[in-house]
């Protein structure tokens, strides 16, 4: 059987230590009505036979469409060196450093991990990891409800329409309201934000750049907040981080965010990363696993799972979360990509994604037409308006090997002649004027 | 191993060193000029490393070096299901046609035209669950097994709120997995927990006790985390059907059943279970891992969206409205490439092989159990399923504790089990070895056990000191509370 090492003589002998005449009496807790004989479903197959299998199937997936499609998850380059040593056996088949001593490697990555994403962020305290970026904005709301002892939540409508309907699936059971204010022309809309923020409010979300691709800057908010004893939480594209105000900087209490960008592949929906940043007064309230840094009997520098005791496994029911199993190695992956591209190469990355997408505006706002909806600044995606229904439009242009961008109306109402585009640094001049070619014959 | 000391990245950084290389702007895109206004923009880059392309290789690489793992070391982590993670299941999930495809693009074209490999995967995987755990439906969605508690309990909670049952209580039994009730609670429920008989199964007149009609579920491990099998179960199952709480399985376990029995046919209305454990998906260093959840019937009108089906044309499609459902609880399909891996592992070992590895992993712990019992106090001698739990009650009152007996299992070479869990059992070492390890290994763990039982009397004081051949000695956690340093 595959992976299975015992030979019949080994199984034998370790019956008879056992006492047992067949395996089959090992099982004889379960009631007989219950047994199973045989599972129904196929039998094994060889190794070469699985691989053709799936290496097939693969070839069933429009993954070679040129990539212009965003929406919080983008089609970055992959240095080869993350894919090599997040490989490493003694990384990936590892679990949870329960035993600090055997586990140095992990733990060392980890709040190295900690650290990049404080400093991306300009916060003082990162976790471990949480599973995405809609799961981590949903923990950080209820930080911020058992923060502040309040359940109303402020919820900007240019946060991404997917994160929005998980913090409604979530909260279903407990007791939070939200409050959705619309955005206007792509942008938060300030007046009604301010408004909408009371003694009442636990926490005001938004998001940066935000689903439409406009960016911001939350500082009034957060003072606006602050002084209503309100928390602001932020959801953020970290590769943006190499050219945007950090949210550290615009007082932003808690930041959230999908960290796929980091190096992760998309792989249709996952294994992504969700990461959560705060202030140091805020990290007992944190869901999820901590590295801290301290010191073996020798009086050598080590890192420990740390601040246990807002955890499951310590806590039960009155944990911070029911978090176990995170997105370590997706973190891992993080912190190799941010290793790689460093302090000027993510800077540079940023201004490059920002300059083509720039570009991308350009050369489609001259197809008759189209037109780029001009009254927010974007960093990599941006808004086009067509004059047909865009998923139409979409739809045409997957014939000419192009995923040309997420349809807006998809999530919102009204908005069905509008296509979302986003540039990264793998689109090339050519790509982007293939698109507005194509653009221009479909329409 | 390498026990050298490890500067961080960062403080490796010298101005101006690069690890990349970026594609060069052509001069008609560099013509255009960013249109950010300035109160957008950071003041300066982040402090990131700056380091070369090797630095950064080597740094990680001697990082890696510093881990136990399964590819290196024996790891009979009790309750976690450290089998062998086969090389082929990586490969697959790197192919470009997986690994490269946006969660998105089903919505370019006809409800999931444009990713109909993807799609098939997920739908099989679905079927080939549901068969193994005798349920009606899985949703692959959940992220992690604590993220499919969470989902099965907003199932359940979407179930009696649809029947107008007011339910406030959710069950677990004193030996649960912490995860169960801080599951229930995030779900909203307060929590009951019922203490274990003498037998290691859950104590029947406290359970009957505690079962009212406020009681939405009862959340059981089966095996359960004493690695006993619940030999009440269906009697739970008709007494909590009768005060129409459902019965629910937490699948961390799901190794020692795998082709045995059906958990629906013991009566369970909602599982989850862990890829990352039972279909042998890497465990990364904590995560990432799966979930899924399955359902009966009664519930799948409550499934989180999206749903895969298969239309009439033998085509696959992704379905988005479903009046009842709880929502979306993930992003989009769930973790898609843990997802692959399981598919990769369910089609190499099929039924046969399905049924090998729980009758292997049940084989190889009753014969630690046999070869250990002499040496251990064994807190519930009964036939165990695919883990054992020891008390180093006997050890302890020499002063050397369970702890004491994972370092110096360290130092010989083995990743330890898992200690002081469960709570019920005060000096836990909870050993799963699983059905990956050669009688060698196992045989020589025994051996190791043994001998360092004989150290302990010998010389219980030499255990403080341990490991020794570690890059650290044992950490001062106390210290890592106070100084509460998180980064640099």
């Amino acid at each position: 059987m595959p992976f299975i090492p015992h030979t019949d003589a080994e199984r034998a002998a370790m019956l008879s230590a056992v006492g047992a005449r067949k395996i089959s009496d090992l099982f004889a807790d379960i009631p007989p009505a219950f047994r199973l004989q045989a599972l129904r479903m196929p039998e094994g197959l060889s190794e070469i036979e699985v691989y053709e299998r799936l290496h097939r199937l693969s070839h069933r997936n429009a993954h070679e469409l040129t990539c212009f499609l965003g929406g919080g998850f983008y089609d970055h380059f992959i240095p080869a060196a993350v894919d090599a040593l997040a490989s490493r056996g003694e990384f990936y088949t590892a679990y949870t450093p329960y035993q600090p001593e055997a586990s140095q490697g992990t733990l060392q990555a980890v709040f190295e991990y900690q650290s990049a994403i404080c400093r991306l962020t300009r916060m003082e305290v990162a976790n471990a990891s949480l599973y995405d970026g809609g799961t981590a904005l949903f923990e950080a709301a209820m930080m911020a409800v058992r923060a502040t002892g309040r359940n109303r939540i402020v919820l900007d409508s240019g946060v991404s329409p997917i994160y929005r309907v998980m913090l409604r699936s979530y909260t279903r059971n407990l007791h939070v309201e939200f409050e959705e204010v619309d955005v206007a022309h792509g942008q938060s809309n300030r007046a009604r934000l301010q408004a909408a923020i009371t003694d009442q409010t636990a926490a005001v979300i938004v998001q940066n750049p935000n689903f439409f691709g406009a960016v911001d800057d939350f500082t009034d908010i957060a003072a606006r907040a602050h002084s209503r004893g309100c928390l602001v939480i932020a959801s953020v594209y970290p590769v943006s981080l190499g050219l945007l105000k950090a949210p550290g900087d615009m007082d932003v209490d808690i930041v959230a965010g999908e960290g796929q960008s980091l190096g992760l592949p998309l792989s249709f929906g996952g294994p992504y990363l969700g990461f959560l940043a705060t202030r140091l007064a805020l990290v007992r309230k944190m869901p999820g696993r901590l590295v801290g840094e301290t010191v073996d009997r020798q009086g050598r520098r080590g890192y420990v799972l740390t601040l246990q005791a807002r955890e499951q496994h310590i806590r039960r029911e009155k944990a911070t979360s029911n978090i176990c199993s995170n997105e370590a190695l997706c973190a891992l992956r993080a912190v190799i990509y941010l290793s790689l591209l460093g302090k000027q190469g993510l800077h540079d990355l940023a201004q490059l994604c920002a300059t083509k997408a720039e570009y991308a505006k350009q050369r489609l706002s001259a197809v008759p037409g189209v037109c780029v909806k001009r009254s927010a600044p974007t960093f990599n995606e941006f808004t086009l308006e067509l004059p047909i229904d865009a998923s139409e439009v979409v739809a045409r242009l997957v014939d000419k090997g192009i995923a040309a961008g997420f349809p807006l109306g998809r999530y919102y109402k009204g908005m069905e002649n509008y296509l979302l585009v986003a540039v990264t640094e793998k689109r090339t001049r050519a790509e982007i004027g293939h698109l507005a070619e194509a653009l221009e014959s479909v329409l | 191993m390498n026990t050298s000391p490890s500067q961080l990245i960062f403080e490796q950084s010298v101005p101006g060193r690069r690890g990349c290389t970026l594609p060069k702007l052509t001069p008609a895109e560099a013509a255009c000029a960013l249109r950010i206004p300035n109160k957008y923009l950071a003041t300066k880059p982040p402090e990131l490393p700056e380091v070369s392309e090797l630095d950064v290789v080597r740094h990680f690489t001697n990082l890696s070096r510093k881990n136990f793992s399964v590819d290196t070391h024996f790891y009979p982590l009790g309750s976690c299901t450290m089998k062998y993670n086969p090389k082929i299941c990586e490969k697959i999930a790197a192919l470009d046609g997986f690994a490269g495809l946006h969660p998105l693009l089903p919505q370019l074209r006809g409800g999931g035209m444009l990713t109909q490999g993807a799609l098939e995967v997920l739908y099989e995987t679905e079927r080939l669950l549901a068969e193994i755990c005798g349920m009606d439906a899985m949703s692959l969605q959940p992220m992690a097994g604590a993220h499919g508690e969470l989902t099965g309990i907003m199932l359940i909670a979407a179930y009696h709120r649809d029947r107008g049952n007011r339910k406030t209580k959710v069950i677990v039994p004193d030996s649960s997995h912490g995860t169960n009730p801080a599951s229930a609670a995030l779900a909203g429920y307060e929590v009951v927990t019922v203490p274990s008989g003498p037998d290691g199964c859950m104590d029947m007149a406290a359970f009957e006790a505690a079962l009212d009609d406020q009681v939405a579920a009862i959340m059981m491990t089966c095996p359960n985390t004493l690695g006993l099998f619940e030999r009440q179960i269906h009697r739970i199952a008709e007494l909590a059907h009768a005060k129409d709480a459902l019965l629910y399985y937490d699948g961390a376990n799901l190794n020692a059943l795998l082709g045995q029995c059906h958990p629906g046919d013991l009566g369970f209305d909602v599982v989850h279970i862990n890829l990352h454990k039972t279909f042998a998906t890497p465990h990364g260093g904590g995560g990432p891992g799966a979930g899924p959840v399955g359902v009966k019937a009664a519930l799948i009108p409550f499934l989180p969206i999206s749903v895969v089906v298969k239309r009439d044309d033998g085509t696959y499609a992704l379905e988005y409205t479903r009046e009842k459902s709880i929502g979306y609880i993930a992003p989009f399909y769930g973790n898609f490439g843990v997802i692959l891996k399981a598919y990769a592992y369910l089609l190499l070992l099929g039924r046969d092989g399905l049924q090998a590895v729980s009758e292997n992993a049940v084989l190889a712990a009753n014969y630690i159990k046999e070869k250990l019992k002499p040496h251990f106090d064994l807190p519930f001698d009964h036939t165990c399923m695919h883990e054992c739990v020891f008390d180093a009650g006997r050890q302890a009152a020499r002063g050397v504790h369970a702890i004491d007996i994972a370092k110096a299992l360290i130092d010989r070479g083995f990743h330890p089990p898992t200690v002081y869990f469960p709570l019920v059992v005060h000096e836990a070492i909870m050993i799963e070895p699983t059905e990956t390890e050669s009688k060698e290994d196992l045989d020589r763990f025994i051996a190791a056990m043994i001998e360092i039982v004989e150290q302990a009397k010998a010389n219980p004081a030499a255990f403080a000191a341990l490991p020794v051949t570690m890059p650290v000695t044992r950490l001062d956690e106390t210290k890592a509370e106070k100084n509460m340093k998180f980064r640099v």
